[in-house]
């Protein structure tokens, strides 16, 4: 089922994990992208939260409160044995930011899905990982219909810093969510031997 | 629990309504004390010692199934979550019993602070590409 199962005796194998986070508005694609190039199905977790829209993480009172889940899907790519890569799409609503808050931490990257008829969806998602420095790359999702806009025209009107990649992809396609997932690595990379160097130097 | 179709009998309803039955589950702990948050991508390995978790009469069902789960082979948080069909915060409480009794541990994905192995992400860009 999922890992390296373990024969008789040998310990299983425990795989280096790592998330790359799928944000922007409702209907997007988010879903859809994840299921593109997940091996199994996106799954389905679900986070409790307090009417506040906070996670539940102490117990006081909560007995009390009305209690409310939000759900968030994830799907699994095992590229090796010992190396599994997550993808996390949840909602892009800034009342769900707590959410981000955690599955940011650790992440690899992020791709901020966009969709040219209404792009100011997107705009929170932006916000959030250039604010925290977590680096992202634009995938503008291509539905029929939709004029299909240079990147550069999407870059501007997203006012992006030069180095964050716009990329024109569809959701449904995997190869084409290959290579926005290759290319938030990439970018991870580039931007994580920026920060060596600046600590270096 | 819910691969068999009894799991859709949900406590709480798709809709998001009053939560009762995962609080009776954990005795109301949303946290394990002194613990800290487990990560959904940190991974749950059920130790080789922990045999017969049946038989301890302080375990709920729940925390046997894990048990078991990660027996066969090591799962995430998350992915336990969505197998139990149980918000992921009774799940890490689940989970933080089990490590207290010594029947399974947990392997923390990359640390937050840390950058990346570099040779990881070229590995992940490889992998990617051979999918
Ligand atoms: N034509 C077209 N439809 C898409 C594309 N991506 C997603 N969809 C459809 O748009 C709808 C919303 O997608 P979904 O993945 O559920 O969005 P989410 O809310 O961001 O998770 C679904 O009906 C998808 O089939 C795309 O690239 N092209
Ligand atoms: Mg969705």
């Amino acid at each position: 089922m999922i890992f390296g199962r373990s024969e008789r005796g040998k310990p299983p194998v425990e795989p280096v994990t790592l998330k790359i986070l799928v944000a922007g508005g409702f209907g997007v694609g988010k879903t859809t992208l994840v299921g593109a190039v997940s091996e199994i199905r996106p799954l389905r977790t679900e986070e409790l939260l307090t009417e506040a829209g906070r996670p539940v993480d102490d117990t006081t009172g909560v007995e009390r409160k009305h209690t409310t889940t939000v759900a968030m899907d994830f799907g699994r790519i095992t590229l090796r044995e010992d190396l599994v890569l997550y993808l996390f799409g949840t909602p892009g609503q800034e009342r769900f930011w707590f959410m981000w808050d955690e599955l940011s931490e650790g992440a690899l990257g992020a791709v901020v899905l966009a969709d040219t008829r209404r792009l100011e969806d997107c705009f929170a998602a932006v916000d959030y990982f250039e604010r925290r420095s977590i680096p992202f790359l634009v995938g503008v999702n291509c539905f029929e219909g939709s004029a299909r806009y240079p990147a550069e025209a999407v870059r501007r009107a997203l006012d992006l810093d030069a180095d964050v990649p716009v990329v024109l992809c569809d959701a449904r396609d995997r190869e084409s969510v290959k290579e926005v997932l290759i290319g938030v690595v990439q970018h991870a990379m580039a931007h994580a031997a920026g920060r060596r160097g600046a600590l270096t130097s | 629990m819910s691969a068999d179709g009894q799991g859709s009998s949900h406590w709480f309803d798709d809709e998001a309504g009053p939560v009762v039955r995962p609080y009776a589950m954990t005795r109301g702990r949303t946290t394990s004390p002194g613990q800290h948050r487990l990560d959904l991508i940190a991974v749950v390995v059920t130790e080789p010692q922990a045999q017969n978790p049946e038989a301890d009469p302080t375990l709920a069902p729940e925390h046997v199934e894990i048990v078991g789960l990660c027996r066969q082979a090591p799962q995430s948080v998350a992915e336990l979550a969505a197998e139990l069909d149980l918000p992921i915060g009774v799940v890490r409480v689940l989970i933080g019993d089990l490590v207290h009794a010594e029947l399974v541990h947990v392997t923390r994905p990359v640390p937050p602070a840390e950058l990346p192995d570099e040779s990881i992400l070229r590995d992940v860009i490889n992998g990617l590409r051979a999918l």
